[in-house]
C-alpha cells in the first residue's frame, strides 16, 4: 500500500484534491469560495489526467526527425480532455460568477444563508 | 450512405447554428426562428426512427474522418430515435403553451437571448441521446447544465436566482463526480467510445484486473448522474427551480432535462460497462433503495405543498423515484418499465405544468390552492388538461401513467424474491399518495365555492398555441395509454440494440 502510493504520488494529490474541492464546492456558504472550490475539484480531475497520460522519461507527442515509434511519446488525448475540460470548467466559472453579481446587486450578501434569510424577509413584506 | 443517416447529425448541428444566429434577432423572429428548427428537428427523428425501424438495426455515423478508436461518433437505434422525437416534441409542445408567460416573464431585451438557450439546450439534448463517445457525453451535460441554468435564471425574481444557484450547485457536483469517473475509466481502458470502453472492461473482469477501480468508476458515474437527475436525497433544488421559472422553463427541465441525465445513465450501464457487470456491482440495488425512498417522501411533500407548481414539482421526485426503481430492479423489465415512466413523465408533466399555468392565470396569477378554487372552470381546457394530466400520474386505465405502472408492477414480479414484496407495497402506497394530492387538488378546482369576487366571473379563453400544446400533450397521454404495446416493443428491441 506505502510503496504504491509513494509510486503514484500525482494521483493520489489530484484525489485529495478532488476531495477539498468537492466539499467546499457542497459544504461553504460564501458563494465565492463555493466557485474556488468548483476550481479546485475540476483542476484536480486535470491534474489526475494529465498524470496519467505521462510516461517517465518520453517525449512530448510531437513527431521530430521523422520519428514515428509511438512508444517513444506519451499521450496525447488526456491532455486533449484536460484542455477541453478547461474551457467547460470556465465557462461554468463564469456563469456561477455571474450569478453570484446579481446576487449580490440584489441582496448585498454573498452568504447563501444571509441570501435566503433577506429573500424570505423580502416575501413577507 | 443515405441521407437519412445524416440526420442525427444535421439536427444536431440546425441546433446550435439557430442559436447562434438568434443573437442579432429580435425577440418575436428569434421565437419564429427556435419553432421551426424544433419543429424540423421532431419531423427529421420521425424520418430516422421510421429509416432504424426499416432497416431494423442502428447505425453509426462518424463524426470526421477518422474511423473508429479514434474518431468520434453518433449511434442512432431505436430507442435513441424514439427518444429524440418525443423530446422534441415535448419541447414543442412546452414552447407553445408557455409561449405568452415568456414574453411577460422575460425582459423584452432578453427574449432572443431564452430562445438561444432553448436551441442549446435542444441541441446538447439530442447530442447526449445519440453521442457515443463519453467525453463528448460529459461536454454536452455541462452544456445542457448551462443552458438550463440560464432558463431558470432569465426571469429577473430573487427567488428564481437562488434557484438557480442551487441547481447549478447541485449539477456541479453530479458533474464533478461524473467526469473524475469517466477520468478513472479512460485510464483503466484506453479508450472513450462507449464500444472499445465496453471491450476493454468486459476484458478487465474476466481478468478479474482493476476489480475495485471498476467498482469506484460505477459509483462515481452513478451518483454524479443521479445527483444531476435529483434522485431523492439530491433532490432539494427541485421545488424552487421548477416553481419559480417561466413555465415553458418548469415544463422543460421538469420533463426533459432531468430525464436525459437518466438515459446517459442508461445508455452508459448497457454500452460501456455492461450490464450485468452493473448488476454484479450492486449499484443497482443502491439506486433501488433510493428510488423507493423517493416514490413516498416526494409524494409525502406534494401533499403538505401550499402551491399548485411545487406540489407538481415535488410530484416529480416521487417521479424520477420511480424510474430509478425500475432500473434499480435489474431486469430487462424493469428498465423497458423505467424508459417508458421516462416518456409518460415527459409528456404527463409538461401537460401538468402547462395546464397550471391556464389554473393561475384564471385565478388572478396566484398560485396558492385556496385561489384555485373553481378554477377549471374560469378555463376549461386547463382544466381538462390537468384532469387528464392528473389522473394520468395517478394511474387510471387509458392514460399512459397506468400503462408504466403496470409494467412497473410486472416487472416487480420478476425481480429477485426480496425485492418483490417491498417493491409492490411501495408502488401501491405512492399510487394513493398520487391519488391524494392530485385528486385533491382537481376536485378544488371542479368546485366553485368560496370564490373571491375579484375573478369570480373571468373567461379565460386559452390562446390557439397554448390550446394546441395542451390538446396535442392530452393525445399523446391517450396514445401511450392505448397503444402501448408497439411502444413496449419499440423501447423493447431499443434496449436489446443496446447490448
Amino acid at each position: 500500500m506505502g510503496p504504491n502510493l509513494w509510486m503514484n504520488v500525482d494521483e493520489v494529490a489530484a484525489v485529495i484534491l478532488f476531495g477539498i474541492g468537492f466539499t467546499t464546492l457542497l459544504l461553504h456558504k460564501n458563494m465565492i469560495k463555493k466557485i474556488i472550490g468548483l476550481n479546485i475539484m475540476d483542476t484536480a480531475v486535470y491534474l489526475f489526467l494529465a498524470a496519467m497520460g505521462y510516461v517517465d522519461n518520453r517525449l512530448a507527442p510531437i513527431v521530430e526527425h521523422g520519428i514515428t515509434d509511438a512508444d517513444l511519446y506519451i499521450n496525447p488525448i488526456p491532455s486533449g480532455l484536460v484542455l477541453t475540460g478547461i474551457v467547460v470548467s470556465v465557462s461554468v466559472t463564469a456563469l456561477m460568477l455571474a450569478l453570484t453579481i446579481r446576487l449580490y446587486r440584489k441582496y448585498r450578501s454573498l452568504d447563501l444563508d444571509e441570501i435566503l434569510i433577506r429573500m424570505q424577509k423580502e416575501e413577507q413584506r | 450512405m443515405s441521407l437519412v443517416q445524416n440526420f442525427p447529425c444535421f439536427s444536431i448541428v440546425i441546433c446550435m447554428a439557430a442559436g447562434i444566429f438568434s443573437t442579432p434577432l429580435k425577440g418575436k423572429q428569434a421565437k419564429r426562428m427556435t419553432l421551426a428548427v424544433v419543429t424540423m428537428v421532431a419531423m427529421m427523428s420521425v424520418l430516422t426512427l421510421l429509416y432504424v425501424m426499416d432497416a431494423g438495426g442502428s447505425f453509426v455515423y462518424t463524426m470526421g474522418r477518422f474511423p473508429a478508436p479514434w474518431g468520434n461518433e453518433i449511434r442512432a437505434g431505436i430507442l435513441e430515435t424514439l427518444l429524440a422525437t418525443i423530446f422534441s416534441l415535448v419541447m414543442l409542445f412546452s414552447l407553445l403553451g408557455g409561449m405568452d408567460q415568456v414574453f411577460r416573464d422575460i425582459d423584452e431585451t432578453k427574449v432572443n437571448l431564452y430562445f438561444i438557450l432553448v436551441d442549446l439546450l435542444l441541441s446538447s439534448l439530442l447530442a447526449i441521446i445519440y453521442t457515443n463517445d463519453l467525453f463528448t457525453g460529459y461536454v454536452f451535460v455541462e452544456i445542457n447544465t448551462i443552458a438550463a441554468c440560464g432558463m431558470i435564471m432569465i426571469r429577473r425574481s430573487g427567488r428564481s436566482l437562488i434557484a438557480a444557484t442551487r441547481y447549478m450547485v447541485m449539477s456541479l457536483i453530479g458533474s464533478g463526480l461524473f467526469l473524475i469517473g469517466l477520468a478513472m475509466l479512460y485510464d483503466i481502458s484506453g479508450h472513450l467510445l462507449m464500444e472499445n470502453v465496453h471491450e476493454a472492461v468486459t476484458h478487465l473482469v474476466q481478468t478479474g484486473e482493476y476489480g475495485i477501480p471498476l467498482l469506484v468508476i460505477i459509483s462515481f458515474i452513478t451518483v454524479g448522474l443521479a445527483i444531476k437527475s435529483g434522485l431523492y436525497p439530491f433532490h432539494s433544488w427541485m421545488p424552487d427551480a421548477y416553481g419559480y421559472s417561466t413555465i415553458s422553463s418548469s415544463s422543460i427541465l421538469s420533463a426533459l432535462v432531468s430525464k436525459s441525465y437518466i438515459i446517459l445513465l442508461i445508455k452508459i450501464f448497457y454500452r460501456v460497462i455492461g450490464f450485468d457487470n452493473i448488476v454484479i456491482s450492486k449499484i443497482v440495488n443502491v439506486l433501488f433503495v433510493f428510488g423507493l425512498v423517493g416514490m413516498v417522501m416526494g409524494s409525502v411533500s406534494a401533499i403538505m405543498a401550499k402551491d399548485i407548481y411545487k406540489m407538481i414539482a415535488y410530484s416529480s421526485i416521487a417521479q424520477i423515484g420511480y424510474i430509478y426503481m425500475g432500473i434499480g430492479l435489474a431486469t430487462e423489465e424493469g428498465m423497458i418499465a423505467a424508459v417508458f415512466h421516462v416518456l409518460t413523465h415527459a409528456i404527463t408533466k409538461s401537460l401538468l405544468f402547462l395546464s397550471a399555468k391556464g389554473l393561475t392565470v384564471a385565478s388572478g396569477r396566484k398560485r396558492s390552492f385556496s385561489a384555485l378554487q373553481g378554477a377549471a372552470f374560469r378555463n376549461p381546457l386547463a382544466g381538462a388538461a390537468f384532469l387528464v394530466g392528473s389522473l394520468s400520474m395517478v394511474g387510471t386505465p387509458m392514460l399512459a401513467g397506468f400503462i408504466s405502472k403496470l409494467l412497473f408492477a410486472m416487472a416487480a414480479l420478476g425481480a429477485t424474491s426480496e425485492k418483490v414484496l417491498i417493491t409492490l407495497i411501495v408502488l401501491a402506497v405512492s399510487t394513493i399518495l398520487n391519488a391524494v394530492y392530485f385528486l385533491h387538488t382537481v376536485v378544488r378546482i371542479y368546485t366553485p365555492v368560496n370564490v373571491p369576487e375579484e375573478y369570480k366571473y373571468m373567461r379565460v379563453h386559452a390562446s390557439p398555441g397554448t390550446a394546441a400544446a395542451l390538446f396535442w400533450l392530452i393525445f399523446l397521454n391517450f396514445f401511450m395509454g392505448m397503444m402501448s404495446q408497439p411502444i413496449t416493443d419499440l423501447i423493447r428491441f431499443g434496449i436489446e440494440m443496446f447490448a
